[in-house]
């Protein structure tokens, strides 16, 4: 019951809703995930690609780690591109720092764990993207300013094989140019 | 300097791995009735650099379809029709026998002859004669289980036919052809980045596949022969899933360009896509196949709810469901007579190669892995190729059409995935 109640929360406001792709075994999986699901900190690993300086980050807020912007990883369910609450803040704030910034376009890359099929995935991980990308949309994003793209199960943040790698790697990444 | 040598010893390393890097072949079969066949070593095969009867009983033995009669203590080596004794190929219960010579020619090729005889009625089935380069001898071995195969089945043989597969070891990828006993594996590209659902021309001079080489999915057409690329569809978002039609003009391919992922025609040259699925709902649509006869093109949707195999005309139109039990039926691939689809099937977390006759809607599940992907049907139909993930890496698979023979394919490095078999050699 609470999984239909997040997702018609989501869908109110993201005006999509993948409640059509629940499964009843997956329902269960992703309980036992919840504990492993990873935070938003470790989601940041994805920006360890920031370059050091000497003096303190402030000049740039999508590198900032003390500033939200700095955040840019979306986790999902086993099956689900249902986008959580606790997700808002942080893609609000994208779609904020857009819209201060209207020379900026984004791009939004869906990823999925590797069970299932290569290329049906491909499609889910896109699936995942563009729910990230509608929720920006709605905030006011233009459409023609975020590209979503997927690497489907071919670019495992983790390379293991079991449900906490798996949580990793059922997630869509925020990218800005030059990243 | 320094630099070039470093590169061409990097070069003569990465050889070595690839001859290393061969595929091996593991069979099991359950019941089912196999023809016992006899066949003699080839008079002079061993001064050769390919035994060639080894060959040809390897092939034959891989199907399933045939025990190999022992042939030890026959002396003398019988090479013509008139040296076989068949009361004692009927002791030893051979039903089929393969005699034959292999001699060199002046020119430096050598010419290879053998015949096929039914035991029972002492009839010659069939004789052949090849004058060939020995380089080519273990060709010529396939060409022979060919003929021995397509005598004694009914069936054409597909043992000179090639496969294709994606190879990844450490961050590098390869697609791979080899033959269809894994031998002979040659790289025809190599990336850092993903290679994806590699897909034979009907003709066998192209492939289509997705690369990564741009940071997303595009779908890039390869000519094999020239080695050339030309990269035909990368619009706006994903590109992906190319699937051939049979006149080879056409590709089917999915693409996100308006939005969540449909299914669109695109000419195999490039051009401009002409899409054939309409975004019912919030649905998409992927994993295009055409039918062998061009009419229809099968594919996933989710827009029932749950993923599940449809087909509509291959000009698109109204869309068909042909899948309806379980909550995940994907990856369609039509067999080459067009009766049947091959398919991924999710059944308690488990996914596996099942079969779908379109005539009665039967459903038959073939594989017993957990994570087992893309399956290819070989040109006769009788065995499909598939991807079998087993402990976390990624080996290929060959199960019959009726699941009673099954083949594993191993690397000795790295992972195998995506398998596509090739069609008939055109010669």
């Amino acid at each position: 019951m609470n999984r239909i109640a997040a997702c018609l929360a989501v869908a109110l406001i993201a005006a999509g809703c993948a409640s059509k792709e629940k499964q009843p075994d997956a329902a269960v999986t992703d309980r036992s995930a919840g504990t492993t699901q990873p935070s938003t900190a470790t989601g940041q690993g994805s920006s360890s690609t920031t370059p050091r300086t000497t003096q303190p980050v402030t000049g740039n807020p999508l590198t900032d780690p003390n500033n939200v912007l700095s955040k840019r990883s979306v986790y999902f369910d086993y099956d689900s591109n249902a986008v959580k609450d606790e997700y808002r803040n942080m893609i609000q704030a994208h779609a904020r720092y857009l819209g201060d910034n209207r020379n900026t376009n984004i791009r939004i890359e869906g990823n999925c764990d590797e069970r299932g099929s290569r290329e049906y995935n491909l499609a889910l991980g896109q699936r995942r993207a563009e729910a990230v990308k509608r929720v920006m949309t709605v905030m006011g994003v233009g459409d023609n300013r975020i590209e979503t793209v997927s690497y489907g199960e071919e670019k495992p943040k983790n390379p293991g094989h079991d449900e906490a790698a798996w949580a990793q790697n059922r997630r869509a990444d925020i990218r800005y140019p030059g990243e | 300097m320094l630099n070039r040598t470093f590169l061409l010893a990097v070069l003569l390393v990465l050889a070595a791995a690839g001859a290393q890097a061969q595929l091996t072949i593991d069979i099991t079969t359950s019941g089912g009735r196999q023809i016992p066949i006899a066949i003699m070593p080839l008079a002079g095969e061993s001064a050769q650099p390919q035994v060639v009867s080894e060959v040809v009983g390897a092939d034959l033995a891989r199907t399933g379809l045939f025990r190999l009669v022992n042939t030890l203590g026959v002396t003398p080596v019988p090479t013509e029709p008139s040296e076989v004794n068949f009361p004692d190929w009927t002791g030893r219960n051979a039903e089929a026998l393969v005699i034959g010579k292999v001699e060199p020619l002046p020119e430096g090729r050598v010419e290879v002859r053998f015949r096929l005889f039914d035991v029972q009625k002492a009839a010659q089935l069939a004789s052949f004669s090849y004058v060939v380069p020995p380089a080519q001898l273990r060709a010529t071995a396939h060409r022979i289980a060919d003929v021995i195969y397509e005598k004694l089945t009914g069936d054409k043989g597909v043992f000179s036919t090639k496969i294709a597969y994606v190879a990844k070891r450490g961050g590098r990828y390869e697609l791979q052809v080899a033959d269809a006993d894994g031998y002979n594996p040659q790289s025809v590209l190599a990336s850092r980045e993903p290679i994806m659902s590699p897909s034979w021309s009907p003709d066998g001079s192209r492939i289509a596949y997705v690369s990564f080489d741009q940071q997303k999915p595009m779908v890039v057409v390869q000519n094999l022969a020239a080695g050339s690329t030309k990269i035909v569809a990368n619009f706006r978002g994903n590109n992906s899933a190319p699937a051939w039609s049979p006149d080879g003009r056409t590709l089917a391919v999915a693409l996100t360009k308006d939005g969540l992922t449909q299914v669109y025609r695109i000419p195999a040259t490039g051009g401009t896509p002409q899409r054939l699925t309409e975004p019912a709902g919030d649905s998409m649509s992927t994993q295009p196949a055409f039918s062998p006869d061009g009419q229809w093109i099968a594919f996933t949707s989710d827009r029932g709810g749950s993923a599940q195999i449809y087909r509509m005309p291959a000009s698109g139109g109204p869309p068909q469901r042909l899948t309806f039990e379980g909550s995940y039926n994907v990856g369609p691939r039509y067999s080459p007579d067009g009766k049947s689809i091959a398919f991924v099937q999710r059944e308690g977390g488990r996914f596996r190669i099942a079969s779908l006759e379109l005539a009665t809607g039967q459903v038959t599940v073939l594989t017993d892995g957990t994570l087992d992907d893309s399956p290819s049907f070989a040109p006769n139909g009788k065995m499909i190729l598939y991807e079998s993930q087993a402990g976390g890496r990624g080996q290929l698979a060959a199960v019959s059409g009726d699941g009673r023979v099954r083949q594993r394919l191993s690397s000795s490095a790295g992972d195998v995935q995506d398998p596509a078999w090739g069609p008939m050699p055109t010669n």
